[in-house]
């Protein structure tokens, strides 16, 4: 009798990815049974969930897993980043309840569909085959149209996820024809295979199928990470989305996307290095570069901080350019800390809109440091980690990045960024400027600080204080993940 | 016999095709049809490698595609759903409150 | 073996947090204090254990580096969360710590009823640990880090009256003046740094590596100037000549904050940061010159300015510059145990001697408050006879007068004339000794004379107070007096423990204790003066013993006259002035200092700066500036309106970056 040869399936190599889709889908089903004033109930046991897979991501440190005959990779790489997506799915969970408990959309779906996202998410950052990273993309993007557009009675959330949607998925169409250019180029899709195939055949430089494909596939990556000139939806987005969704998809989905891009270019494509690296700079420059200019002129604060997240992808990019370990482990260190300051700033947003959030805008911010002081000491500490000013962590990512891209030489890149950080401290002190400067017009009486929000905001400002004024231990986790 | 050539030309202009027509139509249904034509284009592509090269991986490739793609049908039909219910329409023109 | 250190510093940092955050809300003054009091008290019982560890050890095993995390790597650079826990450290923590608890439970009755109660206690608590980093720090780096944390809360807290426009000034001051030496700081670690790293490849900024290699440092040269830019540091945070000048006027703060940080310890970093890094300065005689010229010079230069002041905080303001010269004399000659002896001994004194006049303006100012006067409580024209009013006051004052000014048996005594001794026996500066000496001794008479004045003036003859106020004066509560009492004791017999040796050997072989613990931090200088053949220099007990009665003759001259001028003939000091009108006047005003850096420095900066501000700044900057400003909003304006919201926009452009980028790469 023949006997069937089972392939090689490792279920550590998923662990967290199986631990998540499992709860989301258990959550879809006890939505049915949760009446709708209480789905907080929803968002704890995601929590949980959340919690119990970061310790199966804490346990797998150190120990790679190889499974699914090589199509997904569970390395230190991938698990620093497991970390950031859980931090930020764990953080936006936490300030979600009294959003959409305001806003009157507070349905159990949510929580699942925030799980399933983070799922895709994991699965971009451990692919090891352009299949499994095409569909933890999708995984990811789907999800996240339905969140982007999950107030269904706000027209300005319904735009929102139309626009995530039409231009998500026009975007998906470069990104799997780079792929397939890819495949026909060498013949396979896991990318460590694609590496050696390059290699062996030296196609480097000259086969113009591999790198109209790599163009595309950059790009595809871009939209994901909102490099310009592919960034014109996340203005539109994030101002639409609802805000917890918003900082959610500030945060985990760019780590994703870097996490992704980093590793196929990295390890299919090391020998077409310099031809990726001259694109790659331009996208830093001209993504830094549009991100803080815009910037500078929004009035309304969530569309402030969505091109302040372009321009953040610039400094990051910066770090890509640079391609070295410090380089490298910054991007992660980066992506972790932005985490932080970018959730806990809007957590601060959710707090101070009232329905319908009417009360956006920086002007609105006029006198909330006398009003509130203990929360605006807070959104302080973000905007100052946001522009780079020490001790806060963003500082010390920034200055990672930036000296990883004058050690591999690209000093010309790094005065840029630095130019763009100077920058930057404009629109973000302005914010302060307001909160400090201005009379209060309005009494922030509405305003309503639930346990989980404040503790929310207390993880965020541990998170950015502490590797700020210690980074030591983060960063050298970080460099025991770089890929090299 | 038809060429590798042939069949990649087909569905690079299958794909231009869907490109110009999420650029110029004003219709989400037809901008998102023409998504799934450029979807379908690189199929194309990948079955033609496939048979070209005599390897399986670009065929699957192409289920999980169709797979995604139905998916995002499912997710992108459910979000004009939402906004023709509030706005009564889905031209694009018309999704326009967000700007600047 | 030395685990637990860390909870030293933790403990007032939790405190600071505490009352920092809570404070305001908790409003309950016994809470606030009895707080902050009690984070020092944890950190003083974990230094006493870490002591009493410490002495269980022989000397060659007591320097321990106990690194908690990696704080900075960068390439070669690296700076750890690392404290050093040795003899030196040791002594300092106690210092800080046991002076610090007594200082703060002070507080808890000086500070009664003032508004802004929290906020105070956590300005000392953030003082406590910024001045434990300061002191434990294994690295330049964090070191630095509690030297600017601790002129960040002497700022703070100079200005805590800061509705005054006189405290924001002098808290400005301070601050200014600080920079200035901080700057010399940072200047020596970035020299060390480089040097040690390009010339032996040595990148470290830790204070165990830097001194296992100390055999490396070359005599002069490079280790002159860098030794002599740490010492321009040293110089703004101790209140040296040039930049003493901000000392005086701090006496703005409130008075506990006079005695912890501008008395018993923070003043006292740059005497810590040299005996720290003694095995630098010990390479480069020409910086011991200068520490010991500078140190001599400010003990006699303060003290006589001490003779003429009337403000009761200003006398004792001075008498601490005056001190501190001592302090950095002692390490300019090479005895450095002896410097961190009289720090030690100085800190148990002057908390005392500000305590208490703390408690005398106390009581001054709620007996004129009484009586609407609005004389100044501060002033000690205003005082006289407080004797029978406030005795508990009275003796520990007096005991720490007799103590700082050398009379035998008490602390100051011993601390002072084993520097004077020193002084005048050390090895390095040839002939220059006697006249180091001379300054030094001189300065003691004159401070016997104007402490002595003080407590005349204070506690003795009539009370000049207005005698509506008289009956209102009275001694203070407890938890003033306690204080007061434990520092006396101390200043007492806390010179026991570091007698000198002539002394020790005539009471029956007592060892200097305090030196024999110190040892093994200062053991490589002792070495390298020995090592110094030439250097080796006998002098007789005879003379010791002469120099000795000398200075003690001095003190009791000093003494003598001011009891001569103040209680036997008061009548006196006005003829005197009246007399020699010209240097009266020039003493009163402080030798015209300020006035003279006004000229120099202020006023041309001043100058300067106006030009700048309405001649080049406003013209030139601000037009490029505002130019670049107003284009690149232009820009932003312009670039906003590309994002139209039209979804078919977008993808256009999107469409048009994958073209451009596929045509790049075609066509290149």
């Amino acid at each position: 009798m023949e006997t069937i040869a089972m392939p090689a399936i490792n279920f550590a190599a998923i662990m967290p990815e199986t631990i998540l889709s499992v709860i989301a889908m258990a959550l879809l089903l006890i939505n049915v049974f949760v009446p709708s004033e209480q789905k907080a109930y929803l968002g704890y046991l995601s929590l949980i969930g959340i919690v119990v897979t970061f310790f199966t991501v804490i346990g797998g440190w150190g120990t790679p897993q190889e499974g699914f005959n090589g199509s997904v990779m569970q390395d230190n790489f991938a698990l620093f980043f497991k970390g950031i997506f859980l931090v930020s799915a764990a953080l936006s969970i936490l300030i979600s309840d009294q959003y959409m408990k305001r806003e009157e959309c507070n349905h159990g779906e949510l929580y699942p569909l925030i799980l399933l996202a983070t799922c895709g998410m994991m699965l971009m950052a451990s692919g090891t085959d352009l299949m499994t990273i095409f569909l933890g993309l999708e995984l990811l993007s789907v999800s996240l149209y339905v969140l982007a557009g999950f107030q269904r009675d706000s027209l300005k959330s319904n735009e929102a996820g139309l626009k995530y949607f039409l231009l998500g998925a026009f975007s998906t169409g470069f990104l799997l024809y780079g792929m397939a250019l890819i495949y026909g180029a060498t013949g396979t899709t896991r990318i460590a295979a694609i590496a050696s195939y390059v290699a062996q055949n030296s196609l480097a430089g000259s086969n113009l199928m591999l790198l109209i494909g790599m163009v595309l596939m950059a790009v595809g990556f871009s939209f994901k990470i909102a490099a310009a000139p592919f960034h014109m939806w996340t203005p539109d987005v994030y101002e639409g989305a609802p805000t917890p969704m918003t900082a959610f998809m500030s945060v985990g989905p760019k780590a994703a996307g870097f996490a992704a891009f980093v590793r196929v270019f990295v390890i299919a494509l090391p020998t077409l290095r310099a031809d990726w690296a001259d694109l790659l700079w331009v996208l830093a420059v001209l993504t830094m570069t549009v991100g803080n200019i815009t910037a500078l002129y929004q009035k309304n604060i969530k569309r402030m901080l969505a091109y302040s997240s372009i321009a953040h992808a610039g400094y990051v990019l910066v770090g890509f350019v640079a391609g070295n370990a410090v380089g490298t482990a910054g991007i992660m260190f980066y992506m972790l800390s932005y985490a932080f300051m970018n959730i806990g700033a809007f957590a601060i947003i959710v707090l101070v809109g009232k329905k319908g959030e009417p009360n956006n805008n920086v002007e609105d911010y006029a006198g909330f440091g006398f009003k509130h002081p203990l929360l605006a000491v807070c959104m302080s500490i973000f905007l100052f980690s946001l522009a780079g000013i020490p001790p806060a962590a963003g500082f010390i990512g920034k200055f990672y990045l930036f000296s990883g891209a004058i050690q591999a030489g690209y000093i010309w890149l790094a005065i840029i960024g630095v130019l763009n950080s100077a920058a930057s401290v404009y629109y973000y002190l302005r914010v302060m400027v307001f909160m400090y400067m201005k009379d209060p017009v309005e009494e922030f009486d509405w305003l309503k600080v639930s346990p989980a929000i404040a503790l929310c905001l207390i993880i965020a400002v541990a998170g950015v204080l502490i590797p700020g004024i210690v980074p030591g231990y983060l960063l050298e986790l970080a460099q025991k993940a770089v890929l090299l | 016999m038809v060429s590798l050539h042939s069949y990649l030309i087909l569905s690079a202009i299958l794909f231009s095709i869907g490109t110009i027509g999420v650029l110029t139509r004003r219709n989400a249904i037809v901008i998102f049809m023409c998504v799934e034509l450029m979807l379908n284009a690189v199929n194309l592509t990948f079955v033609a490698f496939s048979r070209y090269l005599g390897n399986v991986d670009g065929q699957i490739f192409v289920f999980f595609v169709m797979t995604v793609a139905a998916c995002e049908a499912a997710v992108g039909l459910a979000l004009m759903i939402a906004f023709f219910k509030n706005k009564e329409s889905i031209d694009v023109e018309d999704v326009n409150l967000l700007k600047w | 073996m030395f685990d637990n250190v860390w909870l030293i510093p933790l403990f007032p940092l939790i405190g600071f947090l505490i009352n920092g955050l809570f404070g305001k809300a908790i409003k309950e003054e016994k809470v606030i204090g009895g707080i902050g009091a009690l984070m020092v008290f944890c950190s003083f019982v974990v230094a006493s254990m870490t002591l009493f560890k410490m002495i269980s050890l022989p000397g060659h095993e007591r320097v321990h580096n106990v690194t908690l995390f990696t704080w900075i790597k960068s390439g070669t650079f690296q700076a750890d969360i690392a404290f050093l826990i040795d003899p030196l450290s040791c002594v300092m923590l106690m210092v800080v710590t046991g002076v610090g608890f007594l200082i703060h439970v002070y507080s808890i009755g000086y500070m009664h009823g003032e508004e802004g109660f929290y906020r105070f206690f956590a300005y000392l608590n953030l003082f406590t640990f910024s001045m434990l980093l300061l002191v434990m720090g294994n690295n330049l780096l964090l070191m630095f880090v509690g030297w600017e944390g601790v002129g960040l809360c002497s700022y703070l807290l100079i200005g805590y009256y800061f509705h005054k426009k006189s405290a924001g000034d002098a808290g400005k001051k301070a601050f200014v003046m600080n920079r200035v030496g901080d700057f010399g700081f940072l200047l020596g670690l970035f020299t060390l740094y480089w040097y040690m790293g390009s010339k032996h490849g040595i990148w470290t900024i830790q204070f165990t590596e830097l001194a296992k290699h100390a055999e490396l440092y070359p005599v002069g040269g490079v280790v002159t100037a860098l030794t002599l830019f740490f010492f321009l540091g040293a110089t703004g945070k101790s209140a040296q000549i040039p930049l003493y000048t901000w000392l005086p006027d701090a006496m703005e703060g409130p008075t506990p904050v006079s005695a912890l940080i501008h008395a018993a310890t923070m003043v006292t970093a740059g005497v810590y940061m040299i005996g720290r890094m003694n095995f630098l300065f010990i390479k480069a005689p020409e910086t011991m010159m200068v520490v010991a010229i500078i140190g001599a010079a400010t003990a006699l230069f303060a003290a006589t300015i001490g003779t003429a002041q009337n403000d009761i905080k200003r006398v004792l303001a001075y008498s601490t510059v005056s001190q501190l010269g001592y302090m950095f004399l002692a390490m300019g000659v090479g005895a450095f145990a002896a410097g961190i002896f009289h720090l030690m001994t100085h800190a148990f004194f002057k908390a005392c001697l500000f305590l208490g006049s703390g408690a005398v303006i106390h009581s001054m100012h709620h007996a004129l408050h009484h009586a609407h006067s609005h004389d100044d409580p501060q002033d000690m024209r205003n005082m006289g006879g407080l004797k029978s009013k406030m005795p508990m006051t009275f003796l520990t004052f007096l005991l720490a007068t007799i103590a700082i000014a050398g009379i035998p048996g008490f602390a100051g005594f011993f601390s002072k004339d084993e520097i004077l001794w020193q002084a005048f026996a050390n090895p390095h500066h040839g002939t220059l000794n006697f006249a180091l000496w001379g300054c030094g001794a001189i300065a003691a008479g004159l401070t016997a004379f104007y402490m002595f004045r003080l407590v005349f003036m204070t506690f003795f003859g009539d009370c000049r107070i207005n005698p509506k106020c008289k009956d209102h004066l009275h001694e203070s509560p407890m938890v003033i007096v306690f204080p007061l009492i434990v520092l006396a004791f101390l200043s007492v017999v806390g010179g026991y423990i570091g007698m000198p040796k002539i002394i020790g050997e005539l009471l029956g072989g007592i060892p200097n204790y305090f030196e024999h613990f110190l040892a093994p931090v200062f053991e490589f200088s002792e070495e390298y003066v020995k090592s110094q053949a030439h250097a080796t220099a006998h002098h007789s007990l005879v003379l010791e013993w002469g120099l000795m009665g000398v200075s003690v003759v001095i003190a009791l001259v000093g003494i003598s006259i001011a009891f001569v001028l103040y209680i036997a003939s008061p009548s006196l000091p006005a003829k005197f002035t009246a007399a020699f009108p010209a240097l009266h006047r020039a003493v009163y005003n402080k030798w015209y200092i300020d006035e003279l850096y006004d000229f120099l420095f202020v006023n041309p900066c001043k100058a300067l700066g106006n030009f700048l501000w309405k001649g080049f700044d406003v013209v030139v900057v601000d037009g490029i500036v505002d130019g670049v400003g107003k284009s690149v909003l232009g820009i932003s304006a312009a670039l906003k309106n590309l994002q139209s919201g039209y979804v078919h926009n977008y993808a256009l452009s999107m469409a048009l970056g994958v073209v451009v980028i596929i045509a790049f790469y075609l066509f290149r």
